[in-house]
């Protein structure tokens, strides 16, 4: 210290160790402190919701296990509850929105970085960011009103009638339902893969396109053959992101999915996610067993969608480490 | 076909000095016999959108010869070698008028996949695709059609291709890695032989040594001497040596103009329009 | 391969070339006009109930005609302004931090968690937001349905938040410190201004996406047929009444079910479409300098 004495300038001057201290006392030092507390509450918070659930659900894991995950039936009344109908009616609804939503997702994504114009294309993604907007409770107001009367008298008798050699086209049309559910997941998650996928698809380099098309591919099948393989990791990446969303996703589900704890093999049969079964029931679960159970579902939800974005994210940073890295 | 054994006809052909003027004159390489013409742009003028980039091009391709274009960048050479094959397509707005014939028949009214499959093309950057070395190759054949139990015409094919691509021996044991795992010079060998596996009756450079290594750019120089035994090379080169030492016609362009078209020797040593002279001698690009 | 064989093979690649092509763009066009299918119906269906009446009157006992919503719009501004109040801070200081502060592991784990946070089903956050301020005190309130909403705003204030400020070309960071500034000086007087209006537009979209959240506010905010006066009583708000009108029985809630659907839609809209031109304009404008 005796060296820097000899250096520093007189006091009054605004640098110099002495002043950096200052500074650092005053300001900066302070501002770093409050930001850090106000960026670990994220962290908190996050903890604390997972202490929660873990603690409110303890009731029902101690009792159930891991029967609970398998068992069929959900009777409060007798303080019987296995979470199978709801497992099975999430995964099946967001299956059937998957299988229509990937590929309408995928064409028009391919449509946009492909095909259109850019500034077309543009303007189109601007009103499919749009539909990714409206909440989820205008989408089960339409389905409601006007999805499932359609179901009801045209599309499900229609299925029936081609499809319906298959059990999972039998039974009465109610119009509510898996399929009717699943539709409106479809509808509600398509923006997701649209926006990725394009984002994918545009950052693929414009050689590999030319590669293919010099070698005499048609547009199409560079698209298909090159283009689409290149960016596959990312695309997966979005279906994933997708199917976290469709899991999770709860009102307009709950609105049109029938809301019966029963597990069938027609997907014109009514059913129950884990998500609707929360929405209706907790508000009404009287006894600590109910509510622990409803929470242990509620945790199920949570480390389903928890594993399903931490994949879907890995995927896409691989696509764009690749995409800078190679190139 | 090993290095050593591909060298003699190397040295046979062009100079191992950088080209100049005097090394030329001394050694003419015999592009006398006149061969046939392959490819033929006849009043070609080019737009992006409004701007014109290429002017009244008269170019004549002759069968298997390598053909070179030279000039300053952005002078058009590259968006000339692209209208020989219509890749000018993959850009929007963009305009072709006169004619492009290919064996004397307008490109222009011919089908695109056809005409890229009979015009090759290798790329300033080597792009093989994120797949296996075999499966790069057989690109072309699968998307052509040639059905996929025939596996062993494909295996058939795509030694072939590697084979004249000069890359066979260097690759033969790990066809099923993937093409990224190949150092930049073998990435470009490879495309080549993606492009050869096709039979291109033409096989269109755009710089294709540009991002390469003297080393490696010597391996690729030499195989166009044997690729034009059975087929006709066109090469878009900054560099003027490597165009010397390689091709046997020479086209000059500057902005948008095809300058000087002449033998290559010819237009290194006498060439007649003093913007050429200009250039070789390094007054400008 | 023949000449012949390949003319075959040629026809069919053509074919199914322009077949694929024609899909690629049906499948856009599908898309697109779901969202003027949905503003369609809910213009249709919700224009002619929506009145004077809609925005100033309460509800009114079911069977007798007419009331309208007036509580349900201000429950929903009330546990808007709540959120903000609980999402706009942590996001913006902690987004400060990362960007502008942060060493290697803290900022790792606070972004890994607010990912993970941002995934976490809006459900399962309403259940969080009821065992932490509805079952220690015993009954729903405004306050609970904000604590849900705010901390839904958490994660994606915080990250645009940093990105904007990345965004920010640290030759400003050292012009300002160059004039002697302290590091906090240079953040709050050249690094945020320089991002306020990119991060405005973040804060604004965020509160249009929560404010269409119906699941997490069932059972916080719950809902109310009346005023509610305060914070700590249940209220009613624009998307809970949707949910509760939609699956009535009765035809005159879901006439205003459809008025509410449009009146929420058109203000989720409204404010995406605002600030998204506002944006985009201002990143080109950038860009062209």
């Amino acid at each position: 210290m005796a060296t820097a004495h000899t250096t520093v300038p007189p006091a009054g001057l605004t640098w110099g160790p002495r002043a950096l201290v200052r500074r650092l006392r005053s300001g900066d030092e302070i501002a770093r402190l409050v930001t850090l507390v106000f960026a670990l509450l994220t962290v908190v918070i996050t903890a604390m919701l997972v202490y929660q659930l873990w603690i409110l659900s303890a009731l029902a894991r101690h009792k159930f296990g891991w029967h609970f995950l398998v068992a069929q039936d959900w009777d409060p009344v007798f303080n019987k509850f296995g979470a199978l109908p709801f497992v099975y009616g999430t995964l099946v609804t967001s299956a059937v929105g998957l299988f229509v939503a990937v590929p309408l997702g995928l064409g028009a994504a391919i449509f946009l970085a492909e095909l259109a114009p850019r500034r077309f294309s543009d303007a189109l993604t601007f009103l499919i960011d749009l539909l990714a907007a409206v909440p989820s409770v205008i989408y089960g107001l339409l389905g409601v009103f006007i999805l499932v009367p359609l179901m009801r008298s045209e599309v499900q008798p229609a299925l029936k009638h081609t499809l319906g050699f298959l059990p999972l086209f039998q039974g009465p049309a109610y119009g509510i339902g898996f399929l009717t559910a699943g539709l409106v997941l479809a509808i509600m998650i398509v923006p997701f893969i649209i926006s990725v996928s394009r984002e994918v698809l545009l950052a693929v380099p414009q050689d590999q396109r030319e590669a293919a098309l010099g070698l005499g591919a048609t547009k199409w099948e560079s698209t298909w053959k090159t283009v689409v393989p290149y960016a596959r990791t990312g695309i997966m990446g979005s279906i994933f992101l997708a199917l976290a969303r469709a899991l999770g996703e709860t009102m307009a589900v709950t609105m049109v999915i029938g809301n019966n704890p029963r597990i069938s093999a027609s997907l014109l049969g009514p059913g129950y996610s884990i998500a609707s079964v929360l929405a209706n029931e907790f508000t009404e679960a009287t006894g600590n067993l109910y509510l622990s159970a409803l929470v242990e579902l509620g945790l199920v939800l949570f480390l389903l969608t928890f594993v399903l974005n931490g994949l879907a994210r890995l995927l896409i940073l691989v696509t764009t480490q690749r995409g800078s890295g190679v190139g | 076909m090993t290095q050593t054994s591909a060298r003699p006809a190397f040295s046979k052909l062009v100079p191992r000095v950088p080209a100049t003027p005097e090394t030329l004159v001394k050694s003419q390489p015999s592009a006398s016999a006149a061969p046939g013409l392959r490819m033929q742009v006849r009043n070609m003028n080019f737009y992006y959108g409004k701007v014109q980039a290429l002017h009244n091009i008269n170019l004549n391709i002759a069968t298997n010869r390598v053909t070179a274009l030279i000039g300053p960048s952005g002078c058009g050479k590259s968006t000339l070698l692209r209208t020989l094959n219509r890749m000018y397509e993959t850009v929007r707005n963009t305009r072709l008028e006169g004619e492009v014939l290919l064996d004397n028949e307008d490109i222009l009214s011919q089908d695109v996949t056809r005409l890229r499959r009979r015009v090759g093309m290798v790329f300033q950057k080597p792009n093989p695709f994120p797949k296996s070395i075999f499966e790069n190759v057989a690109y072309g054949l699968r998307i052509n059609g040639l059905p996929a139990n025939q596996t062993g015409r494909m295996a058939d094919a795509v030694e072939r291709s590697l084979v004249r691509a000069a890359l066979w021996e260097e690759v033969k044991d790990q066809l099923h890695k993937s093409a990224y795992a190949l150092s930049g010079g073998q990435q470009q060998r490879l495309c080549i032989a993606r492009a050869l596996a096709v039979d291109p009756e033409v096989l269109l450079l755009d710089e294709p040594c540009s991002a390469l290594d003297p080393v490696n750019t010597a391996k690729v120089e030499e195989l166009l001497f044997h690729l034009k035994e059975n087929c006709t090379l066109v090469i878009v080169t900054h560099n003027m040596q490597q165009a010397a030492r390689v091709s046997d016609s020479t086209a000059f362009v500057l902005t948008g103009e095809v300058i000087e078209f002449s033998p290559t020797p010819q237009l290194f040593t006498t060439p007649s329009d003093p913007r050429t002279e200009a250039y070789i001698t390094g007054r400008f690009g | 391969m023949t000449e012949r064989n390949l003319d075959a093979k040629l026809l069919w690649r053509k074919t199914t070339n322009l077949v694929m092509l024609s899909l690629t763009g049906l499948c856009a066009l599908v898309a697109v006009s779901a969202l003027f299918f949905i503003l369609g119906y809910l213009v249709y269906h919700g224009g002619k109930d929506i009145s004077w009446n809609f925005f100033t009157k309460l509800p009114t006992p079911v069977g007798e005609s007419g009331g309208g919503m007036a509580n349900a719009i201000v429950g929903s501004g009330k546990i808007l302004f709540l959120a903000a109040l609980i999402g706009v801070p942590i996001g913006l200081l902690g987004g400060v931090y990362l960007a502008e502060f942060g060493g290697s592991t803290v900022p790792f784990v606070v972004r890994y968690t607010a990912d993970l946070l941002n995934g976490v089903p809006s459900i399962v956050i309403g259940i969080f937001a009821y065992t932490v301020a509805v079952m220690p005190v015993h009954h729903f309130s405004t306050l609970a349905g904000g604590l849900a909403l705010g901390i839904m705003m958490i994660p994606i204030v915080l990250r645009s938040t940093e990105e904007y400020l990345h965004g920010v070309p640290s030759s400003m960071r050292e012009a300002a410190m160059a004039l002697g500034a302290s590091k906090w000086r240079t953040i709050s007087s050249v690094v945020l201004p320089a991002a306020s209006r990119a991060i405005m537009s973040a804060v604004l979209l965020s509160l249009a996406r929560v404010a269409g959240e119906t699941a997490p506010l069932l059972f916080t905010a719950f809902g109310n047929r009346f005023w509610s006066p305060g914070w700590q009583q249940p209220t009613a708000s624009l998307p809970v009444m949707i949910y509760t009108y939609a699956v009535g029985p009765y035809e005159d809630w879901h006439e205003q079910a459809w008025a509410a659907g449009l009146v929420l839609l058109s203000l989720v809209l409204l404010i995406n479409i605002l600030v998204r031109t506002i944006m985009s304009r201002g990143m080109s404008a950038q860009r062209s300098q």
